[in-house]
């Protein structure tokens, strides 16, 4: 076959782009998991929660996450304002900020609340793991990105550092790693869950207050308490489909 | 021919505008990561390095393997939901090897986290005020741990 200075040249650019695709795709690195059958997301029942920071020292420990910065932390919240008084001069004051406080992320636990009155609640944050996720959408390299089963991921040999999507999170949930130099956020510890166990939070909250949940598993008891309970999502007038659940979520959590 | 005539210099650019092109395919062939864009706009590798990351809380199931005395002991009382590593610590050194023994936390330290008595804790959660319920005295004296309800037997 006799092939023309002019057709080798069309079919040069041919054989490249035909040859990327070969080389592209490497078989998945668990192999008895398969993304495509999970959809993360995490459930927080405000009432069990008490507010021993458990969660966010496992975290730190199983993440090496540097101390002064938080993948997951505790927020106490008080609203003064809340119940009305008896004879109804008080009413709930939407004007009246709550106090939050939460002292190293709530690591070591809260001061003892001295102010009985009001309503005390408290409040673990962390990544929302959102469905629509702004953070990965101002990514200028594709250093962080969206799973296919669901997870928020950075990668960190490719991040450049820029913190685009340090300001793009409306949680406030990422940091620059002060050593590292590259963006830093809960994987929803991808490495325990890709092996058939919970996050680090979950296993070493004694309340059970907070759940990793899968909602591509039937069987999953989330479904059922997603029909029985009134569950709320943060911001979600930011249509950022965060999958981080919250059960009997006050109105003045922001 | 006569249209081509005088039409070297483009067909010379045409070639240029080729080689340049071809220059940029094998460049990029080089330069982006093998499984760029394998499930989108990034490196699909990094979900596999980011997996295999070593895990520091083995879990209770597994703890449950060996322990299984204690997990009975547990099961029937208040802390029954309680994990193990919730007070024990990160284990998985010790559940890779048993010889790697954990430190048995300080109960004085360690109740007194969920225990202490707040107004801002949930009113049906079990509190104590450490400064004046037998202060100083580690509580696993009088409650143990794995059972702590005064009716399972395990408070004096």
């Amino acid at each position: 076959m006799k092939i023309s200075r002019r057709q080798m040249l069309i079919l040069l650019p041919a054989a490249a782009v035909a040859w990327e695709s070969v080389m592209a795709g490497t078989p998945e690195d668990a192999p008895n998991y398969k993304m495509t059958g999970h959809w993360w997301g995490m459930l927080i029942d405000i009432p069990k929660c008490i507010g021993c920071g458990n969660c966010v020292r496992a975290c730190q420990t199983e993440n090496d996450v540097p101390d002064g910065y938080f993948r997951t932390w505790v927020e106490r919240y008080h609203r003064s304002d809340w119940p009305m008084s008896e004879s109804g001069d008080v009413t709930p004051n939407p004007l009246i900020a709550p106090e939050v406080i939460s002292p190293d992320g709530g690591k070591e636990g809260f001061p003892a609340a001295t102010d009985e009155s009001g309503k005390y609640f408290f409040v673990p944050k962390m990544c929302n793991h959102c469905a629509e996720s702004p953070c990965t959408q101002v990514c200028p390299v594709g250093a962080t990105f969206i799973s296919p089963d669901g997870v928020v991921l950075v990668d960190q040999t490719y991040c450049l550092g820029c913190a685009y999507c340090v300001q793009a999170c409306p949680y406030g949930c990422r940091y620059v790693h002060p050593e590292k130099k590259v963006a830093d956020k809960c994987t929803l510890c991808y490495h325990r869950i890709t092996k058939g166990l919970t996050t680090a939070c979950c296993e070493a909250c004694p309340t059970g207050a907070r759940q990793l949940v899968d909602l591509k598993n039937p069987n999953d008891p989330i479904h059922a308490f997603l029909k029985t309970h009134s569950v709320q999502v943060l911001k979600p007038q930011m249509a950022t489909g965060a999958k981080l659940f919250y059960n009997d979520l006050d109105g003045s959590v922001r | 021919m006569s249209v081509f005539k005088d039409a070297g210099h483009l067909f010379r650019f045409a070639g240029l505008f080729v080689l340049a092109f071809l220059i940029f395919l094998v460049v990029r062939h080089y330069i982006v990561p093998k499984s760029f864009g394998q499930y989108g706009h990034y490196r699909g590798a990094s979900i596999g390095e980011i997996a295999a990351r070593p895990v520091k809380f083995a879990g209770h199931e597994t703890c449950e393997t060996c322990h299984s005395d204690e997990a009975a002991k547990k099961s029937s009382g208040k802390h029954a939901h309680v994990n193990c590593e919730a007070c024990h610590g990160a284990l998985a050194s010790h559940a890779d090897d048993p010889s790697i023994m954990p430190v048995l936390p300080d109960t004085a330290v360690l109740c007194a986290r969920c225990h202490t008595a707040s107004a801002a804790k949930p009113k049906g959660f079990p509190q104590v005020d450490p400064a004046s319920h037998y202060p100083g005295t580690p509580c696993n004296t009088c409650h143990q741990p794995h059972s702590p309800g005064m009716d399972a037997g395990g408070a004096k």
